[in-house]
């Protein structure tokens, strides 16, 4: 974004997401007196070549975002979409909060790329009215030219920047009506794909710059341990390698020619570690702490009525969660150069601005000496919201002066991660004589995240909750408290984060109230939300009527009330979460005591859709996420060590247990809410409740397969 | 270290490298062959996944001795002359997302067709099983399989 001049920038909103306050900016201010290209605003330029180059300030992890977030743009440009250029924008100060996270990337740039387009396109439009010396209302914008109808005459946009570039900049302009959308809706093929699928795409991992070292780090295998000292006689004796030393209190690094050196260096180092405060920490005594934690009272994230004045017969049960690893195909990396007042990275990272600040705060730099690239991304996840590889490649790079890329390997990835946090809930309810609650409360009894990082929590919330953990059902007397739990492992956003927990006790507890009532478990959920109601929870209100839509609509696609093939169960679960919809119905046989998943049916309500292709590709792969969540995914701890270590003992879900998954979103036109988390939740509550249909035996502790 | 002699892509390259090196790093290090991806160092993800005389291999857990003389093909030699059958179903079929694997997933699937033109559902879960995908595209691999076969993507 060089050539821009200094602009003004206006906060147009807020929402919120991932843990983190995600804000959005419409930057303008004067149009560049540059008549060169046209640039109104800092997501877009457009040169007399007719190319228009759309900014995307948010990270493309396989989400899509380089493709749906231009198509919002374009759409309110009235660009030729052949025409269109992506350019990713770095940490930048022009754009707001860049986190890509929290599902968030098309729900908070949805106005800004949209205002954005739309204000070009009338300064295009007057430009060609002015060109012409005729009135702007027989001009109309279309296919990336201005035409005058009466006239028969028509200016690319190209050819209109030189004029465009010299007129004011209007502070808003008229959006399009969804009726009128010819961009946002369609399948269009993503951008990225062929680059993917001929090896030119360049990852974090791919990056290069001349005389760069490659270097991995040994680090504390106990958390929270230290490193006491290291011998690198032997690592020395290795090929390539130039350097070896410390990095932080827990950290070694080394540094060789090749990646090859580097780990067989690492392989030969000699450390002695400080295990710390954790040396006897194992995966039981954890969720023994869960456990006593749940006698704390907690903060309350939603109340109505009052759940301790209902009479009838009680219902209880607890669900437990392990922690869980993200384990994107792309290891950790970062490549960093540091120059002496200043130091550049290339990250394959969600968060670019926070590693601009980490980096610079580490290496006593300012900010604004600190560049960030941002690469693409094999996978997120939510482990590349953290800032570490960043840090430690600016730390090499700076120790060695000169371009490192720093390399996590797959049992980095697995041990130094930052994890899910296991979790608890405690879920009860008073039915009446029918079998309906008339109180339910859900207690949720998890470290927090945030809290782990110092970040605020407002009255003692953690700040994901109010995104990921609402009531889905209008029981008059309601409550869902969180009880706030300390760990010593690491705690990370993981895919989807609070919701697949909050989702897992509450639709696994729905199913075993609907049975023990002896009721359908879909007529019982429909039956529950029966009536048009709002749910209010913290900022987002839920609607009843758009719950029972996709529970109504997933049925009918699954042919719920149509019987199943002998041997072949189903199970139903709905969630709400990033201000999306979903329900699905799971379809299993079991063998050798195995669910085995044949069908998902998958039905979101995400208000407007911008690419169907790419809203797909979402939800199929939410699902084999969640899949893999649900079967196998467990981080467990020995001796203040996370055991797992590669795709041997944390083995995700592969083609032969990957399911047949149907996608159907409910038409909408209200403003699009999130599309790559909200899959993932009523994935592991409906297969659940389909091993239940299947084998009367309930799971109330995940991974199923433990 | 040793001078090796690799055929690459159809391209003699002499490398200096220590013999029990693992092909990847030479590949991608050495020869700047970045399509082939590093997942998991243990031939457990197959995102390293390369031809060697024609047979998948994973090449991080192969030592560059062993293939020295053997005709490697990567992702970048495999759409030589214009897109594979395969990489153009890929991209018809709408497969990668995050699209890290997908290189060795393809590399995989070009090995399967090249032995078993018409392959069927088990054939191809037999063949691609090795190779991981966190994006969880596998059902469209799947069809993009059955859609380079010639039986336009139909399982």
């Amino acid at each position: 974004m060089s050539p821009l001049s200094r602009r003004e920038f206006v906060a147009a909103g807020v929402a919120a997401g991932a843990g983190l306050v995600i804000g959005f900016y419409l930057p303008h201010g004067k149009s560049s007196s540059n008549k060169d290209y046209f640039s109104p605003n800092a997501y877009l330029r457009i040169t007399p070549d007719n190319k228009v180059t759309i900014v995307v300030a948010r990270s493309e992890m396989g989400q899509g975002v380089r493709t749906a977030l231009p198509m919002i743009l374009a759409e309110e440009l009235e660009a030729d979409w052949k025409q269109i250029e992506i350019e990713q924008a770095g940490a930048s100060t022009y754009y707001g909060d860049q986190t890509t996270g929290g599902s968030a990337s098309v729900r908070t740039t949805w106005d800004p790329m949209r205002k954005a387009g739309a204000v070009a396109r009338e300064m295009l439009i007057s430009a060609a009215a002015l060109t012409w010396g005729v009135s702007r209302s027989g001009c109309a914008a279309e296919n990336g030219s201005v035409k005058h109808a009466p006239s028969n005459r028509r200016l690319s946009y190209g050819e209109l920047v030189a004029k465009a570039a010299t007129l004011p900049i209007p502070a808003d302009a008229a959006l399009k009506q969804s009726k009128d959308y010819k961009i946002v809706g369609q399948r269009l093929p993503r951008l990225d794909s062929p680059a993917k699928v001929k090896g030119e795409a360049v990852f974090g991992i791919d990056f290069r710059l001349p005389g760069m070292k490659h270097a991995v780090l040994s680090r504390c295998p106990t958390i929270g341990g230290k490193l006491t000292s290291f011998d690198d006689k032997e690592t020395k004796k290795i090929s390539g390698v130039s350097y070896v030393g410390k990095t932080s209190d827990s950290a070694v690094v080394v540094v060789a020619d090749s990646v090859w050196g580097a780990i067989e260096g690492r392989r030969v180092l000699n450390v002695t570690w400080d295990d710390g405060p954790n040396k006897d920490l194992n995966t039981a005594a954890l969720m023994a702490s869960l456990k006593q934690a749940a006698s704390k009272k907690g903060v309350s994230l939603y109340s109505a009525g009052d759940p301790a004045k209902a009479a009838g017969k009680r219902i209880s049960a607890e669900y437990e969660l392990p922690f869980m690893v993200h384990a994107p195909m792309e290891p950790g990396n970062c490549t960093a150069h540091y120059r002496g007042s200043s130091c550049e990275l290339w990250a394959p990272t969600q968060v670019p601005q926070d590693c601009r600040d980490s980096v610079a705060q580490a290496i006593g730099l300012d900010p604004d000496q600190v560049k960030v690239n941002v690469t693409l991304m094999g996978g997120g996840f939510g482990r590349r919201l953290e800032h570490d590889y960043a840090v430690e490649a600016a730390l090499v790079s700076k120790a060695i002066n000169g371009p490192v890329k720093v390399l996590w390997t797959r049992e980095d990835d697995m041990r130094f991660s930052t994890y899910r946090p296991a979790s608890l809930h405690q879920l009860s309810a008073v039915v009446d004589g029918t079998g309906f609650p008339s109180a339910l409360t859900h207690r949720i009894i998890s470290p927090s995240i945030a809290g782990q990082k110092g970040q605020p929590l407002q009255g003692g919330v953690d700040p994901d909750l109010p995104d990921e953990a609402g009531p889905v059902y209008p029981v008059p007397n309601y409550s869902v408290e969180y009880v706030m739990a300390e760990t010593p492992v690491p705690l990370g956003w993981m895919r989807s984060v609070y919701a697949l927990q909050a989702a897992f006790a509450l639709e696994s507890f729905i199913d075993e109230i609907a049975l023990a009532a002896g009721k359908d478990p879909l007529q019982y959920r429909l039956h529950l939300l029966a009536k048009d109601q709002d749910l209010q929870y913290f900022t987002t209100t839920w609607h009843t009527a758009r719950m029972r839509g996709v529970l109504q609509l997933a049925a009918e696609k699954a042919g719920w009330n149509k019987p199943l093939p002998a041997g072949r169960y189903r199970g139903i679960a709905c969630f709400g979460c990033f201000a999306s919809y979903m329900a699905e119905v799971v379809e299993i046989s079991m063998e050798k005591d195995q669910p085995r998943v044949h069908r998902v049916v998958a039905v979101v309500d995400c208000g407007q859709v911008i690419n169907p292709g790419i809203l797909e590709q979402q939800i199929q792969g939410g699902i084999v996420y969640g899949l893999s969540n649900a079967l196998r995914a467990k981080i467990t701890i020995e001796k203040g060590r996370v055991v797992q270590g590669n795709f041997d003992d944390y083995s995700p879900v592969r083609m032969d247990e990957t399911p047949v998954v149907e996608v159907y979103a409910v038409p909408s036109t209200e403003s699009p809410s999130g599309i790559g988390e909200p899959s993932i939740p009523p994935l592991a509550p409906a297969l659940c409740n389909a091993i239940y249909a299947a084998t009367r035996k309930r799971i109330r502790a995940l991974p199923i397969l433990s | 270290m040793a001078e090796i002699t690799l055929r690459v892509n159809g391209t003699e390259k002499k490398v200096s490298v220590s013999p029990e090196t693992p092909l990847l790093w030479v590949l991608r290090d050495t020869l700047e062959l970045t399509g082939t991806k590093f997942g998991c160092g243990a031939g457990l993800c197959g995102a390293c996944t390369v031809h060697a005389d024609g047979a998948p291999i994973r090449s991080c857990s192969t030592p560059v001795s062993q293939v020295s003389g053997k005709n490697i093909t990567t992702i970048e030699g495999l759409g030589a002359n214009g897109l594979h059958v395969l990489q153009q179903a890929w991209i018809a079929e709408e497969v990668p997302q995050c699209g890290y694997c997908q290189t060795g997933q393809i590399m995989s699937a070009a090995a399967l067709l090249a032995k078993t033109p018409n392959p069927t559902d088990e054939q191809i879960t037999q063949a691609m099983n090795g190779n991981l995908c966190r994006c969880g595209t596998y059902e469209r691999i799947r069809k993009a399989i059955h859609r380079a076969a010639g039986n336009g993507g139909v399982r």
